[in-house]
Order: structure tokens, then sequence, then C-alpha cells
């Protein structure tokens, strides 16, 4: 009962501490951490969605999709977000290789990718509002701006956070601290691009159908 | 009990050890990966735009299966050569995560749509059709 | 509604006037009086003893999870008193409003206080104290020398606390919440409440909120990466068990909250129509998505208390947890199943035979692993030496108690019977007897259980024996008389009674009420009596109870690095092998200690997050913006700071430790 496996041959005095330990590098949970975070965020948008099923059909005799949605305006932005998920690959690829200059101009591009879906984004939305199809309007449209927008808030706040890394490793290089910054940031990024998968498919492509 | 009941069991072990290497087993995947996943990710968005916009399928029903099919494809497209999702990373607890939160997902969604459904079908002083309700 | 709600905004002070301030009402100006005259003491007290630069370097700003886990503790306990002080109302109104009395609270105030009462004693009583033990004990529990985002921890912290603050202000800078815990519209959209209560309840929670979900997130992290080696998963602790189940629950559920109060607020702020009545959207769905976190925030609570109770039975029984996998696999369990219920909470709602069936079954379903736990308590004790300590003694009032709510629970799981019970008051006392008899008695116990460990010295016996047996025949007074007066089909959060045979009923719990208002006084006795007594309590040793895990394997107070050496494990309960298998403590060889550094960030980050919450409360567009301004700032800010840690060098940890060495020689001389 009291012999548990792993305790040492007898005789053997058992080792009950590290002698020569080596401390917790800093960093060193973050990655899966930031990961854990996106899943929380996964369920947001999870209720978002759910909101989105059930009230997605209460137009309440207002403008329904076939009404508002412009399927080439958005095949058009879904490109535009998936052009800055490979554009932030490309930036990983150069922090690999220590390339501080191709890591910046990446991240460059990826910002312009992720503001040019933003406009595209905020046209749509003030095209729509124009035609008095607002969030009040209905529980259909309050659904689906929450939705969209929770997404594209997200965008707005990678982009921030891009901008603030692209400031810091000016500053200081690739640094181990940076490299890490980036690789949650690139988690970021592309699970944003997965939420859209999520996004298109289900509100605007169903919403086609419907 | 043994400590090996659990399939993840022995990772508390490797990883109280392991610190440092971590980082390294990391994947960032390679332009041959990214350039993969963009490739398959294009050709899976394009396809389902083009089901609904030119409607050739004919049935509602079908397309709306069809374009939920090549959803699914394309996240884990974007799973596998984005964000390099494998059973190794992190001792596999990256994909428990994964697992336990894709779980939920459907259980919030198919949950709400179903307890939903009933309740508008029962309760509802007009059976047939929500969409005329005010 | 107490002051008007047809106020035009202004631009400077938006909703804000002077008549939001409740200084017509007796009852509030005299417990701001009393909140007021305490605040200049305490405040007073501080800068006279010359305590604020301490207390802002050594507790504010720290980033230890020992103390982070105490600051949460005084938390829930300032907030229980505010909490209690609301049940205590209730129940003197409803003892008093019978045979054509209004009672002494008018019905606005009335429906704030029920409000009050639960988001309290959810939200701050209930969810700080059972984060900061796990706070305290996970990291000693594991060998770990903090958690995995030490600066995340104290902001998280401060987080709380600022919802902490938002609610406290809401009792004299307008009004709080007038619509029960949960806040169902449509009774929670702005059309049935244009005032500020329910803009208080959705910020002061989704703060909160951020605090608590960044802290299951740093706690799921540290149970996972930072184990001592050795300690495989199925090696672990069962409370540390229990908390990574929990935190998993909370990452996982907390999400949820904040999506379902953001869709409240849009259409209380921008008036979108989930909730409403109009335009297609559906209030029934919002009770639907807030139980879906509202069920898993059940366990959230009750699973620490179940690893509490395992550790306790266990040390006191002198005796290995009697079947540790089966308590392992059951508490997983639990955590899953806990997704699967949520309807429970609605079988009225009208979703039909099937669904109703299906979230029946599954609640009954949960019965099984909760049972098998408490069979594993009861054999761990069979046969064992039990020494009637404080926390074994709440061990065993919560299995006898527990198992009264736990049956009156699967009752409540049977549609036909809850179409009968729904929100009766036999539904309050059913959730009160597994939240008081489970989860307040588990924060007793470990409070009990673990004061020594985190100040060198036990607790005063004799009050807290005072304090256990006014809260168990309390509860028993309190609550029973519920059970009956529900199954005579009363219901809940009702302010005046006509039939005069109820009344009776109320009486008995309301005395009830008068116990638990001594047992909380006797607990604070306890305290005071303690800290008076310490020489006399004093405990050298570090291990007070002959304790089985890691946490008793370091001194008490435990050093800011917890472990000189990291410790290396090879059994369940690690410090029992060691005591057993003749460890002796390392005396020399000590190497400098990597630690993390103190961050005022987080207080000023919760500082910002008050401001802004209330700006947004009372529309003071400006001061949001501004506070936003100041929040996104100060949190880049912080990310420009590359330099979080410092060694501890190895000549204070010898210091320390040679310290320690001649302690222990005292106790065994």
């Amino acid at each position: 009962m009291t012999q548990a496996s792993g305790t040492p041959a007898s005789g053997e005095a058992p080792v009950f501490y590290e002698v020569d330990e080596h401390p917790h590098p800093e960093g060193h949970s973050t990655m899966l951490g930031f990961w854990i975070y996106l899943m929380s965020d996964c369920l947001i948008f999870a209720v978002l969605f759910a909101t989105f099923g059930v009230l997605g059909g209460s137009y309440a005799a207002g403008p329904g999709p076939k009404d508002l949605f412009d399927l080439e305006l958005v095949a058009l932005n879904t490109s535009m977000l998936l052009f800055s998920s490979i554009t932030y690959g490309f930036a990983m690829l150069a922090m690999e290789k220590d390339r501080v200059k191709v890591t910046q101009l990446w991240l460059v591009v990826t910002a312009v990718f992720g503001l040019a879906f933003l406009s595209i984004e905020l046209y749509e939305f003030h095209h729509m509002i124009a035609e008095g199809a607002t969030p009040q309007r209905s529980a259909f449209l309050s659904a689906f701006f929450t939705l969209v927008g929770t997404h594209g808030l997200h965008v707005t706040f990678g982009l921030i956070w891009l901008v603030t890394l692209m400031v810091q490793v000016g500053q200081r290089g690739l640094v181990v601290a940076n490299k890490r910054r980036l690789m949650c940031l690139s988690m970021f990024w592309h699970f944003l691009d997965v939420v859209w998968i999520g996004v298109f498919t289900f509100v605007y492509l169903m919403g086609m159908l419907r | 009990m043994s400590a090996h009941t659990t399939p993840a069991a022995d990772h508390g072990h490797d990883h109280a050890h392991a610190h440092g290497h971590d980082d390294h087993a990391e994947p960032h995947g390679s332009l041959r990966g990214y350039m993969i996943g963009f490739v398959l990710s294009v050709i899976l968005t394009a396809i389902p735009f083009w089901l609904v916009m030119s409607g050739v399928l004919g049935s509602t029903t079908a397309t709306a299966l069809a374009i939920m099919g090549f959803a699914v494809v394309q996240i884990v497209v974007h799973m596998i050569y984005f964000l390099h999702m494998n059973f190794r990373t992190e001792g596999g607890w990256s994909m428990l995560a994964l697992g336990f939160t894709l779980i939920l997902v459907v259980i919030t969604l198919a949950g709400s749509l179903w307890v939903m459904y009933h309740l508008n079908t029962n309760m509802m002083p007009s059976v047939h059709d929500m969409r005329q309700m005010p | 509604m107490s002051a008007s709600p047809t106020i035009e905004p202004s631009f400077l002070f938006g909703r804000l006037t002077l008549e939001a301030i409740p200084y017509h009402e007796p009852i509030l100006v005299a417990t701001f009086a009393v909140v007021a005259l305490g605040g200049i003491a305490v405040l007073g007290a501080l800068t006279y003893f010359r305590l604020w630069g301490y207390l802002w370097r050594e507790w504010f700003t720290s980033v230890d999870h020992k103390k982070i886990g105490i600051m949460y503790m005084v938390l829930g306990t300032i907030m229980l008193l505010r909490g209690f002080a609301d049940a205590i109302m209730m129940r003197l109104q409803q003892a008093l409003a019978f045979g054509g009395s209004d009672g002494y609270l008018p019905a606005h105030h009335y429906d704030q206080v029920f409000t009050a009462h639960g988001v309290i004693m959810i939200f701050f009583v209930a969810m700080p104290m059972v984060t900061g033990l796990m706070n305290f004990v996970v990291p000693l529990q594991i060998g770990a020398r903090d958690v995995s985002f030490p600066f995340l921890n104290n902001f998280s912290f401060w987080m709380t606390v600022s919802g902490a603050v938002l609610v406290m202000t809401s009792l004299f800078v307008g009004e709080f919440a007038q619509t029960g815990w949960l806040a169902y519209p449509p009774l929670s959209g702005i059309g049935y409440s244009p005032y500020v209560g329910v803009d208080y309840y959705i910020w002061a929670l989704q703060i909160a909120g951020v605090g608590t979900l960044l802290s299951g997130v740093n706690l799921i992290c540290t149970i996972v990466k930072m184990r001592a080696p050795g300690m495989t998963l199925m090696k672990m602790p069962v409370f540390t068990w229990t908390a990574l189940c929990t935190n998993v629950l909370i990452v996982a559920a907390f999400p949820v909250l904040t999506a379902v109060l953001a869709l409240l607020a849009a259409d209380r702020y921008i008036g979108t129509n989930f909730f409403t009545n109009d335009f297609g959207g559906n209030p029934m769905m919002y009770v639907n998505l807030i139980w879906i976190w509202g069920h898993p925030e059940v366990y959230i609570l009750i699973l620490p208390a179940f690893g509490i109770f395992s550790e306790v039975t266990s040390t006191f029984s002198g005796k290995r947890l009697f079947g540790y996998t089966s308590m392992v696999y059951a508490t997983v369990v639990i955590t899953i199943l806990s997704y699967l219920v949520w309807l429970h909470h609605f079988f009225t709602m009208g979703s039909g035979a099937s669904v109703n069936s299906f979230f029946g079954i599954t609640t009954m379903i949960i019965s099984i692993p909760t049972g098998a736990k408490m069979f594993n308590w009861l054999f761990t004790m069979y046969r064992g030496r039990i020494r009637f300590e404080l926390p074994m003694m709440y061990t065993v009032a919560f299995m006898l108690i527990f198992v009264i709510g736990g049956m009156t629970g699967v009752l409540l799981a049977v549609p036909p019977a809850d179409f009968v019970l729904h929100n009766s008051l036999f539904l309050i006392a059913h959730f009160h007897n597994v939240i008081i008899g489970g989860v307040l008695f588990g924060m007793f116990a470990g409070i009990a259980f673990w004061w020594p460990k985190a100040f060198g010295f036990k607790l005063d016996p004799f009050w807290g024996k005072m304090s256990f047996w006014f809260w168990v025949v309390g509860f028993f007074f309190a609550f029973m008389p519920l059970y009956v007066l529900g199954l005579m089909g009363v219901t809940r959060r009702l302010r005046v009674f006509d039939d005069p045979s109820l009344h009776i009923w109320f009486l008995i719990a309301g005395f009830g009420a008068v116990l638990i208002a001594c047992g909380i006084g006797s607990f604070l006795i306890q305290i005071g009596v303690s800290i008076l007594r310490r020489e006399q309590l004093r405990d050298t040793t570090g291990d007070p109870w002959n304790a089985r895990t890691l946490e008793w394997a370091t001194s008490s107070p435990p050093p800011a690095y917890n472990f000189a050496f990291t410790p290396v494990v090879h059994d369940l309960d690690a410090w029992w092998d060691m005591k057993q298998r003749g460890y002796t403590r390392p005396l020399t060889g000590f190497k400098p200690i990597h630690m993390p550094r103190s961050s005022g960030a987080g207080p000023i980050l919760a500082g910002f997050s008050i401001v802004l919450g209330f700006a947004l409360i009372w529309y003071i567009w400006w001061l949001a913006a501004l506070a936003f301004i100041g929040l996104i700032g100060t949190a880049i800010g912080h990310t420009f700071n590359y330099n979080r840690d410092f060694d501890i060098p190895a000549e204070e940890v010898a210091r320390t430790e040679d310290e320690r060495t001649r302690q222990l020689a005292q106790v065994n001389a």
C-alpha cells in the first residue's frame, strides 16, 4: 500500500529535493496560457454564434440577409484576412531566421491587410446603417452587428498590439521576450481567421440560403 | 494505483525537467507548410462562395451541408498549417484544451438551438413560422 | 425607483445629480454614517501608524501568491459582512410583514437588498474565498515558488476588488439592481429598469469577471507547468486536482457570462433587441445563456470545497485518502457533466417533455460521482484515528448537511416536481443548504486548516467551536422552515404576507439568522483572540496537524521563495512519505533564487477600471473615454517593462533557512 511506484531500491536513500535545479525560464508558460485564453475567447464567440443561430431568423418585418449582404464584398474581405494570415506567417518565418528588417516588413504588410479588412467591414456597416438596417432594427440585425463587430473589435486590438510589438522589436530587436510576444500575436491572428471562417459560412453564406 | 492511469499522466515529470527545451519544441511551420495552408484555404473558401453565388447544387439543404463541410475542413487546415496544432505541443495540453473547448462550443450551440427551438414550437402562439412574428 | 429616472443626462456629470445620494432614506444614511466612521477610523489608523508605504510595497503591489491569496480572503470576509447584513435585513422584513404590516423596507429597497445579497455572496464572498485559498495553497502543494504569471495574479485580484468597490458604491450613490441576482430581462431591460441599478450590476460583474478569468488561466498553467519533479498527475494532491478542474470550469464558463452580460448591456446602452419583447428579441435566450454559465459556476464553488474536505479528512483521520483515483475521476466527471444540466434551472420555461427529461436525467446522474465522493470520505474516516479539530468538525457537519441538500436537489431535478417547487422557498432552502453546508463550511474548514501555515499560529479553538455550533444550529433553524414554507407554496422574493399561519416559520427562520449572526461574530472574535494570543498558539514546526502534503514541508509562514530547494515527489502524500522515510532538511548549499518583481500596474489598472465602470454607469462619456485610454495606455506601458524578475541572494536564503533551523531545534529541545 505505502510502496509507490518510483520508490528507489531499498537501501538507497531517496532524493527528496533538487540540489542542482534550473529555474523556470521567464515565459515558460506563456504559450500555453495564451492558448487557454484563446479558448475562452472562442467560447465568447460560441455564445455570439448561438445567439445569432437562435435570433438570426427574427427579422421583425425588416430587411433580411438577402436584402443586405453583398457576397462579392464579403469574398473580398475574406481574401484580405487570408492574405494577412499568410503574411504574418512570413513574418514568423523571418523571425525564426532572426532577420529584424524582413520581420518588420512583413508585419507592416500584415497591418495593411488588416486595416483593409477593417475598412471594408466599416464600409459594409455604414452602408447597411444608411439603408436603415441598424442594430436596433431587429433581433437578427442586433445579432449580426454584435457577432461581426466583436470579430472586428478583436482585429482592431490585434492591430494595436501589432503596432506595439513593432515598436518593441524596433527598440530591442528580436530578443526572446519579443519573439514570444510575436508568437502569441501569431496565434491570436490566426485564431481570428478561424473565427472568420465561421462568420462567413454561418452568417453570410447560410444567411443567403435562408 | 499506478501513475499511468491517464495518457497525459507522465508528462508532469518531463515538463518539470524540460524547461528551456520547450521553446525549441514549438513548431513554427515552414514556408512550404504556410503555402500549402494558404492554397488549401483559398480553394476551400472559393468553393463555398461559388456554391452559394451560383446555386449549382439546386437544393438549399444540400448547399448548406456542403458549405458547412467545407468550413469544418478549412478550420482543420488552419489549425494544422497556421496554428501548428499537434498532439505534442505543450505535452498534449494544447490539444486537450482545444478538444474540450470544441465539445463546449458544440454543447453551447447545439444545446441553445435545441432548447430554444423546442421552446418556440411549444410556447409561441403561431406555431408554424417564427419569421412572420413581429 | 428612488430617484427620478427621467433625468436628462448632462455633459459633465451624465445622470449623476445630488438626487442620486439617498439622503432621504434613514437606513442608508445610518449605514453610510457607520461605514464612513469606520472607514475614517481605519484610514486614520493606517496614516497614524505610517502603514501606507508598507501596505503598498509589501501587499498591494506584491506578486507573491501567498499574500494575494490572503488579500482575497480579507476581501471575501469583508464582503461576507455586507452580504450577511442584507440577509438579516430580509429575514427581519419577512418576520415583520404580517397581519397588515408592511414591514420596515419599502419595495424598491427590499428588491435591492435581495439582489445585492445574491450577487455579493456568490461573486464577492464565495468566489474570492475559493480563489484565495487556491492561490495560497496550490503553488505550495505542488512545490512551486509562485504561479505561472505572478503579475497577472496581482492584476486579477485588483479587478475583483474593483467589482466589489462598484457594488459597494451603489449603496450610497444611486441604487443597485432590483431584479434578482441574475437580472433576467425584460425586467432588467432599459424599459423596466431605466435607472442605474442594473448598470452597476453589469459593470461590477464584467470587471470582476476579467479578474476571475485571468486568475483561472493562471492557475491552470501553474498546475500544468510548475509541478515539482516526480509529481505526475495521479500523484497530485486532491485539492490541487479540484483546483485544476475548478479553473478549467472558470475559463470555460466565465466567457459565457461576459458575453451574455455584454449583450444585455448592448440592449440597455445602444438599444439592440436581443432580449426585448419587441423586434424579434427573446428574453428566454438570456435565461438559457446565463445558466450555461450559472450551472458550472455552482461547481466552481463546490469543487475546491470537496478538495479541502478531502485533505482535511485524510489528515485528521491519519490515513491516506480512500479511493484517490475514484475521487479524481469523480471530480473530472462532475466537471464535464456540469455543462449538460443547465436547463434544470428553467424547466418551467416550456421547452417540452423531451428537453426537460434529458436535462432532468443528466442532473440526476451528477449525484452519482458526488455520492462516490461521500463514500470515499466515510471510508477514509473508517477505522482512522480521528482528531476532532475544527476543520474536521466542519467536515463532518458538511457531510451531514450536504447529503440533505443533495437529496432535495435530486428532488428538484424531477421536472414534474420542479413545476410545483420552481422559485419557491424550497429552492431557496435547497441551494442555501448546499452552499452553506458545502462551500461555506469548506471555506471555514480551509481557513482553520491553513491559517497556521499562513501566519505561523493556530486559530483559537474555543471561539472556533462557538462559531461552528452557532453556524450549524443556526443553519437548521434558518433554512429548515424554508423547506416547509416552500412545500406550502410560498414563492421567493416576497415582501409582505397575508396568511398568518405562515408567520411562525418566518419567525423561526429569523431566529436562525440571529444564531448565524452569532456564528459570524464568533468567527471574527476567534480571529481577534487568536492574534492577541498568538504567542501561546504559535507553531514553529510548520506542520502543526501532522499533515500529508507538501505545503507542510516548509516553514509557517513560508518564506517568499516557498522552498529553498525544489522538492522531489515520490508518493501521493509527498510530505507524509518524506516524514516516513527519514527526510532531513538540507542545511547548506543554498543558491540564489529567481523570483518575480512587484509591480504597481495592477492596482493602477484596476483603479482605471473603477472609473471606467462608474462613468459608464452614469453616462459620463468623457470620463469613460479618458479612463479607457488610461487603461489601454497603462496596459501597453506595462509591456514596455522587460525587467520583471530578480534573484534572492544565496546569503539571504541561508539566513532565512538558518533561522528556521534554530526554531526547529527549539521545538525538539
